[in-house]
């Protein structure tokens, strides 16, 4: 079939292709969708699980999982705000020095996750699962409870804009970036290796626990920024921030179109599968449903929308 | 020196230490704690995580990175349904049982359909039929909780039947016995090995491996229906996110019972010490007085000392 080697290799058409069709249903449903503010918003929404997507497509190349992401971002939220309170001023530099040590947190816990995962070699599911347990015992040791403002210079200049274009659109267009620039590295050739067979790359001499050590870090350092932005929406802190995340996230890897048994996917994939998982969750809010059905029928076509993805990668 | 040290790693042998040097701090620290009533309750707590991991063991040793992150929305499910199928009579308790078991049963065959017709990854169908399975749940319910316990299934789970012992204990071990005999006496379980090991090897061998897939899904999906009815036993009433709790400790049960995510190896003795260890170590911290946070850091650590004594995947070699 001419489609389907047409398609071979490049998934994430499909992906785009059902993220139109959903945002012209939510355009006929929502007649306000194209106005600024409301794209803006919405954009708010999904950005942190786009940023969770993309760092968890890293470690699924490489064949393994992060389930600890969301507790990732419940920590490195509480330690951000709680260093720009310890510093006490509401100014620039010390939201920036809270920045700065909640990306330092993320890179630290991904470090943790790939130093058990692959020098120590326990099982990925396992392992970064009792690490999710240990990242958010300390952001409750860290901030026992939800609190702590953020000062406004913070929240503020997320929501504001920049250029005549939102904040939020500038991180975005920075994520899709920073996609581009790993894609076109060799790293995401070796992550892929490793990941595709990975008795072979170690015998072709890659150096597959610091390729596997890197994939977690990307992780946390995406999942960090994804705490950074979320901070910014919530202006507070909140240890059990994140929740669903992680599921979330490898939904969106999965829909994407990256393979689960690591090997094959891109990060723009994620992308577009986290932005159809939002969008899904939109069509159904207007399309009028009784409340009660909502869950069921997001639930129903996410699954669908699963499978086909599955189905579709493997033709 | 090399038999010791073999014998150590052994993961029953692992498990069963763990037990006793738990049971010896609970009872450092509060006297009292390793005796035959707290004992017996304890034993409640892990037979509940003992039978919804029962079906996970086997999925997981079925292999094709089998497992079931769907069990937690299924024990809901079950609990839900007992609960309103009972609603506090106790000539209701079986039409209860049959109820929850064979809806929950019913979804599970549709995983494992899901997983060998579709050929979707174990982890993304039961994920996602989670989500579905939680969408049923706020409609069934609609968003309040209802249903409640027959009194004597809350006797039956809670009160010493016999020898001090509750009546779901009796169950466990029956359900052990069973697993037991299907794993190691017929010509199935040699097939679920089989087929866990190689699954190619094994549909070349006759092994009708995804009518047995399927089966394992089912049952999976089936011990966790039957799980719920326990659950509302144990406490009386439910609330449609009551299963969550269980879903990775019920798979950190089957490895730390010695079961390979991998697929192929392990029984389920293994995961019966592994349920028991893991209900101590939660009792054992909750009796250490510690706040919330502490709790956490010592269970997430003890988990990763655990997996670090076995559990740990093939070194790679040229």
């Amino acid at each position: 079939m001419t489609l389907a080697n047409a398609l071979k290799g490049r998934v994430w058409l499909v992906t785009l292709a059902a993220l139109i069709v959903l945002v012209i249903v939510n355009a006929y449903l929502q007649s306000n969708l194209f106005t600024p503010r409301v794209l803006k918003s919405n954009l708010t929404v999904f950005l942190p699980l786009v940023l969770i997507a993309v760092g968890q497509t890293y470690v699924i190349l490489a064949g393994d999982i992060d389930l600890s992401v969301g507790a990732i971002v419940a920590l490195v939220n509480v330690v951000t705000v709680t260093v720009i309170a310890g510093i006490g001023t509401e100014d620039a530099a010390a939201v920036l020095a809270g920045i700065l040590a909640g990306l330092a947190t993320g890179v630290a816990c991904g470090l943790f996750n790939g130093f058990l995962v692959a020098a120590l070699r326990l099982q990925p599911i396992v392992a970064t699962f009792a690490t999710g347990i240990l990242f958010s015992g300390i952001a409750l040791r860290v901030l026992p409870t939800a609190g702590l403002p953020v000062p406004a210079p913070y929240w503020r200049t997320y929501a504001g804009g920049l250029f005549a274009l939102p904040v939020v659109l500038w991180i975005f267009i920075a994520v899709l970036i920073a996609v581009g620039i790993l894609g076109a590295r060799p790293f995401l050739r070796h992550l892929t290796a490793v990941g595709g067979h990975r008795a072979a790359a170690f015998q072709t001499g890659l150096a597959v626990t610091r390729v596997r050590i890197g994939g977690y870090v990307l992780a946390a350092l995406f999942s960090a920024v994804a705490s950074l932005c979320l901070t910014g929406e919530t202006a507070s802190g909140d240890p059990l921030m994140g929740g669903s995340l992680a599921l979330g996230s490898v939904s969106a890897v999965v829909l994407g179109g990256t393979a689960l048994s690591g090997g094959s996917g891109s990060a723009f994939g994620s992308v577009l599968g986290a932005l159809v998982i939002g969008m899904i969750g939109n069509v159904i809010f207007f399309a009028g449903l009784p409340f009660e059905y909502q869950t069921l029928v997001k639930g129903v076509i996410t699954l669908a929308a699963l499978a086909g993805g599955v189905v579709i990668a493997r033709r | 020196m090399e038999r010791f040290r073999r014998l150590l790693t052994e993961p029953l042998v692992l498990a069963s230490l763990a037990i006793l040097v738990l049971l010896g701090v609970g009872e450092f620290l509060s006297p009292g704690f390793a005796r035959g009533g707290q004992i017996a309750r304890i034993l409640t707590v892990s037979a509940i995580l003992g039978l919804v991991s029962a079906g996970q063991a086997l999925v997981v040793i079925g292999g094709r990175e089998g497992i079931d992150l769907s069990v937690g929305a299924l024990i809901s499910l079950g609990a839900l349904v007992a609960g309103n199928v009972m609603s506090g009579e106790n000539g209701a308790i079986f039409s209860a049982i049959l109820a929850a078991g064979g809806l929950a049963f019913v979804i599970g065959l549709v995983n494992g359909m899901g997983v060998t017709l579709v050929r979707i990854p174990p982890l993304v169908m039961t994920l996602g039929m989670m989500g579905v399975i939680q969408g049923g749940l706020v409609v069934l319910s609609r968003g309040i909780p209802s249903g409640n316990a027959a009194p004597a299934l809350m006797t039956f789970i809670n009160r010493p039947l016999v020898f001090g012992l509750p009546g779901v204990l009796f169950v466990w071990a029956l359900v052990a016995l069973a697993m037991w005999f299907i794993l190691r006496r017929t010509a199935l379980g040699y097939a679920i090995y089989a087929m866990g090991a190689n699954e190619r090897a094994a549909r070349l061998c006759g092994v009708r491996t995804g009518l047995v897939r399927t089966l394992l899904y089912g049952l999976s999906g089936l011990m966790a229906g039957l799980t719920g009815v326990c659950v509302i036993g144990y406490t009386g009433n439910s609330f449609i996110s009551v299963g969550d709790q269980y879903v990775l400790p019920s798979v950190i049960a089957v490895v730390i019972g010695g079961v390979s995510l991998a697929g192929g190896t392990g029984g389920y003795f293994g995961v019966v010490l592994g349920a028991i260890a893991l209900t101590l170590l939660q009792s054992v911290l909750t009796t250490l007085q510690l706040e919330f946070w502490g709790r956490q850091l010592i269970f997430g650590a003890v988990l990763l000392g655990l997996m670090l004594l076995y559990g740990r995947t093939k070194r790679l070699r040229v």
